[in-house]
């Protein structure tokens, strides 16, 4: 047996809805530390800065998942609802640490989202989630069917570009970090792709 | 000169001395850089400036606040990093170079700087364009004196100054995050201004290397990265000198960068402002035209368009 099939074989023990619980724990420990003083004087921010960071993260795992079976043959593809329910939920929570605790004015929350381009890109990147998030269930599945599903959730794709995109935009003059993530997104999305097939002349 | 800037403001505003003093005490880390030198603590490290009451109403932040919250890119781009990375700065001995159109051009020592001179105590906000805020109780001395002393000759239309480029002490310059080195200016009347001083000190003591030591500029009605840190040259010239944010991004940061909550930042509005500090579930100011020093600088800019020279 190789390492991958023993791998693979633990992998399967672990149920995936204990990602749900684990998923949390950061997210709560985070406020935790925001409210008592643990993420410094800009605690707002602070907030802010991790749970996008997170998110980002997670979604670069979320998008490794179908390449690392396909061309490793580690499975994880049980646990990729999850997590993909879990980075929704961090890009939601970051949008709304945004939202409500740093702009917290309407009028300046909906200027923001119009004029400001990274603003605009990030908010783009969630409003293409939210479908993908609300679908996740084996409902929506079965309702919609699997073609017409796997297509809606091929928005993943953007979603996950404009997320990088979003952290670029906002970096104050060059830094390697954000163009960093960006990279590792547009590799897992090259990946992806397929060359065309040369057609066979008779 | 000190003391020549009045208004109806009162020392007891102030936070108390033994109040920071205390919670310094809890921060032997960032502190250190305090107590540097010669002196023997920093409960010892007073600078003795003279006090003004200019800082009326103000609440200075915590020297703790001061410290930890910082842009310093020549030390990392994170808030965190000048306050870790900072003490690799040499600041004893440091000259600055005064060059350009002045009658006395040279290399300065710090004693020479600071040779005839009053330090005085200026609290003044402190406005990041990066919609936060602070109140800091500089120590410093105008910056009017210092071009007095060098002789400013006639032609001469701005100042230029430049920060330290020491890649041996700087970790952040190794990456190009912006066209190092630092560079920023001002028009000469804003350089002659009385409220723009150059700092050597806040809270009393000695400049903290995270904050600019040991001479720095602050200009308070201006965005925070026009007030230049860790000087080491000065130029007077005739034309506009080049300024590295404005390098980086015109459109975003003007030459002028005076705080204005009517021109919209491509990034952030500048309609509001977090003071640093305030917690989790604080509510963001409105910020003031000039960041609040309109009565005093407003007639420098008379017949400017300040959206279009921003």
């Amino acid at each position: 047996m190789t390492l991958i099939q023993r791998l693979n074989i633990g992998l399967r023990r672990i149920p995936p809805w204990t990602l749900y619980f684990v998923g949390v724990i950061p997210l709560i420990w985070l406020f935790w530390l925001a409210a008592t003083g643990g993420l410094g004087f800009e605690p707002i921010k602070e907030l802010e800065h991790r749970l996008g960071e997170l998110a980002l993260q997670m979604l670069i795992v979320v998008l490794a998942i179908r390449p690392l079976y396909d061309r490793i043959g580690v499975n994880l593809m049980a646990f990729r609802r999850a997590l993909g329910l879990v980075t929704f939920l961090y890009v939601f929570a970051h949008m709304l640490v945004w939202l409500v605790l740093d702009v917290g004015i309407l009028s300046e929350i909906w200027a923001d989202i119009l004029k400001r381009p990274y603003i605009t890109v990030g908010m783009a990147s969630l409003v293409l989630m939210t479908p993908l998030a609300m679908s996740s269930n084996n409902l929506s599945l079965r309702k919609m069917g699997p073609k017409r599903w796997r297509l809606l959730h091929r928005l993943t794709y953007p979603a996950a570009f404009l997320g990088a995109l979003h952290y670029v935009m906002l970096a104050r003059g060059f830094q390697w970090e954000p163009l960093m993530y960006l990279g590792v997104v547009v590799l897992l999305l090259g990946l992806r792709l397929r060359l065309p097939r040369r057609s066979v002349v008779a | 000169m000190a003391g020549r800037y009045k208004s109806k403001l009162t020392w007891d505003d102030v936070t108390p001395k033994s109040a920071w003093l205390n919670r310094r005490q809890l921060i032997a880390g960032g502190a250190g850089a305090l107590a540097l030198g010669s002196i023997a603590g920093p409960a010892a490290a007073s600078l003795e400036a003279q006090k003004t009451d200019y800082g009326q109403g103000l609440e200075p932040n915590t020297l703790e606040e001061i410290t930890s919250y910082n842009n310093f890119y020549e030390f990392g781009t994170d808030k965190a990093d000048p306050r870790r990375n900072a003490h690799m700065l040499t600041t004893d001995p440091w000259s600055v170079e005064i060059d350009g159109l002045v009658d006395n051009p040279g290399s300065y020592s710090m004693e020479d700087i600071l040779d005839g001179v009053t330090l005085e105590e200026r609290i003044y906000r402190f406005r990041c364009v990066e919609r936060w805020s602070m109140v800091i109780p500089w120590v410093g001395f105008e910056l009017s004196d210092l071009l007095n002393k060098v002789g400013v000759q006639a032609g001469a239309n701005y100042v230029a100054f430049e920060t330290a480029l020491r890649p041996d002490e700087m970790p952040g310059v190794k990456s190009p995050v912006i066209d190092w080195p630092y560079r920023e200016g001002l028009r000469l009347d804003e350089a002659m201004h009385p409220l723009t001083i150059m700092a050597t000190g806040l809270y009393d003591a000695p400049m903290p290397n995270q904050n600019g030591a040991p001479i720095r500029l602050v200009v308070p009605w201006k965005y925070g990265y026009k007030s230049i840190k860790s000087i080491v040259r000065i130029t007077l010239t005739e034309q506009q000198p080049p300024t590295a944010w404005n390098l980086y991004s015109p459109q975003e940061y003007g030459f002028f960068s005076n705080v204005n909550p009517e021109r919209d930042h491509p990034r952030w509005s500048q309609r509001f402002e977090r003071r640093v500090g305030s917690g989790l579930f604080s509510k963001q100011e409105p910020t003031l035209m000039f960041n609040g020093y309109e009565d005093e600088v407003a007639n420098l800019y008379q017949d400017m368009d300040l959206i279009e020279f921003h």
